[in-house]
């Protein structure tokens, strides 16, 4: 894989997760009944930066939930290579709450269309709101984000990656292509 | 590591990763039988079908409860009332189920190899539920299952196998995966119930129940089959429970935190007393709820390996 653009570095990160923190704030007015479900594993990371920086900005704690979709994805049929299934861990009542879903990149929606059916197991939340650090377009369902921390307009043969300190080496985005 | 079987026939044909990538998968599905709705669609469409040529209550409830966890629509056939009983073979009755255009058989057999070979007859999955005195795959993954739950690891551990090792395929099943992960296994049973040459396997024998229990971190207590006594090869009933019985007394010279598993039915006062099937060691009913988390990740796996090749 060829680096193409450095989209993001650790500071842009940071700010757009602390903007993102402050939106969720202001749309929901406040933090009741707020709780933060990030997708694995990059989303939970994600999640867990999100109830840091509200904590920081209303002092408040909120609850943060990993959720594995392999179970739900809609091409485990066709998938090439074996995912590897991983925990969930919602040790909350999602039922009646305003829940944040996370993750890194939103791209053809599918996986945030098996992550809603996940959570529709685990109850009814009042409302799903979707927040994700990277936009990069080419959407194959009727899904949008809530709260988008950069905009990338892609082509479908670039790849956005993703690496935070919780799992790679340090924080930053990039845009690849295959050589 | 992936999984590229399409067959789960045996502790003895798996690498420490394919076991170790068995009991990693299901912890994550342990999570699913916690849920409200305790159902995941991972295999929707897909047909399973026990064939259980053995009566079997737990393993048979157990691969139902997994299947349907998982979404998959399962069959159960009862070969009392099929046409086994008109003669079929075993590889016809496998390949007719093929044409039904099932995908999994799970099946329990009497003869120690039949799953081996339905398995090479048909293209479909297969799962052996215990084949004579061969393997019982699953019981063993869940009996390991519930070691490292509870004890963190599986190597190094002193486990130690009660009962009638020689017709027991659920010991088999367990000294090849305990030995594989690194434990070391010691088989405690009357002489005329081990095996020749069992130490070949890498296990430790004995007849001192209680030399035994002075270090065993985990007992796995096998159920002593009465109902197939053939006469003259099984000890009394009484003579086995004072000889090798798990009773209170035995225990408290044990390690205090010692595990007492037990795959069931239990036979209260022959195997051990009921004090301590119920007591504060025993792990018991959380291997039968670990089975389903463990059964759940080898269909789940199986069928994957069937789709990359298709």
């Amino acid at each position: 894989m060829k680096e193409k653009a450095k989209i993001l570095d650790k500071e842009a990160i940071n700010r757009s997760v602390m903007r993102i923190a402050h939106e969720i704030i202001e749309k929901n007015k406040g933090t009741a009944d707020l709780c933060i479900v990030g997708i694995r594993n990059r989303g939970v990371y994600i999640a867990q930066r999100l109830a840091e920086c509200i904590k920081k900005i209303e002092g408040k704690d909120i609850a943060v939930g990993a959720l594995d979709i392999t179970l739900y994805r809609d091409d485990l049929a066709l998938a090439s290579g074996q995912p590897l299934v991983r925990k969930t861990e919602i040790d909350f009542d999602i039922n009646d709450k305003k829940l944040v879903l996370v993750d890194d990149v939103l791209y053809t929606g599918r996986t945030i269309r098996a992550a809603l059916d996940a959570l529709i197991d685990f109850g009814r939340p009042k409302s799903i709101q979707l927040a994700v650090l990277i936009d990069r377009g080419h959407r194959e369902l009727p899904i949008r984000a809530d709260f988008v921390g950069k905009n990338i307009p892609t082509s479908k043969q670039e790849t956005v990656e993703v690496h935070l300190e919780e799992s790679d080496a340090s924080d930053v985005v990039l845009i690849t292509e295959k050589e | 590591m992936s999984w590229t079987k399409k067959d789960l026939l045996g502790l003895e044909y798996l690498t420490q990763g394919e076991i170790e990538l068995i009991l990693e998968t299901a912890e994550s599905f342990k999570e699913v039988s916690t849920r409200e709705i305790k159902k995941v669609p991972a295999l929707r469409g897909k047909t399973a079908v026990n064939l259980f040529y053995e009566p079997s209550t737990r393993t048979r409830v157990s691969f139902e409860v997994a299947a349907k966890r998982l979404s998959a629509d399962v069959i159960n056939i009862a070969t009392e009332t099929s046409s086994v009983r008109k003669g079929e073979t075993l590889i016809d009755t496998g390949k007719n189920i093929q044409a039904l255009k099932a995908d999994i058989i799970i099946m329990r057999h009497n003869c120690s190899g039949a799953a081996n070979m339905l398995a090479r007859a048909l293209d479909i999955s297969v799962i052996n539920a215990g084949d004579g005195w061969h393997e019982h795959p699953t019981q063993a993954l869940l009996d390991i299952f519930t070691l490292k739950e509870k004890l963190g690891k599986i190597k190094g551990l002193n486990v130690a196998i009660v009962g009638d090792i020689a017709h027991s395929r659920v010991a088999r099943s367990n000294i090849w995966g305990l030995v594989k992960l690194g434990a070391n296994v010691t088989v405690c049973a009357p002489e005329m119930l081990l095996p020749t040459e069992i130490e070949r396997t890498g296990v430790k024998t004995s007849s001192n129940i209680d030399e035994v229990l002075k270090n065993a971190d985990a007992i796995n207590v096998l159920r002593m089959q009465f109902e197939r006594d053939e006469g003259a090869a099984f000890p009394e009933q009484l003579d086995y429970y004072k000889r090798f019985g798990i009773t209170e007394e035995r225990l408290a010279k044990a390690k205090k935190n010692i595990l007492v598993m037990h795959p069931g039915p239990i036979n209260r006062g022959i195997e051990m007393s009921s004090g301590v099937a119920d007591g504060k060691n025993s792990v018991i009913l959380e291997q039968v709820t670990n089975g389903i988390a463990v059964r759940m990740a080898v269909l789940f796996l199986v069928s994957q390996a069937r789709e990359d090749k298709g």
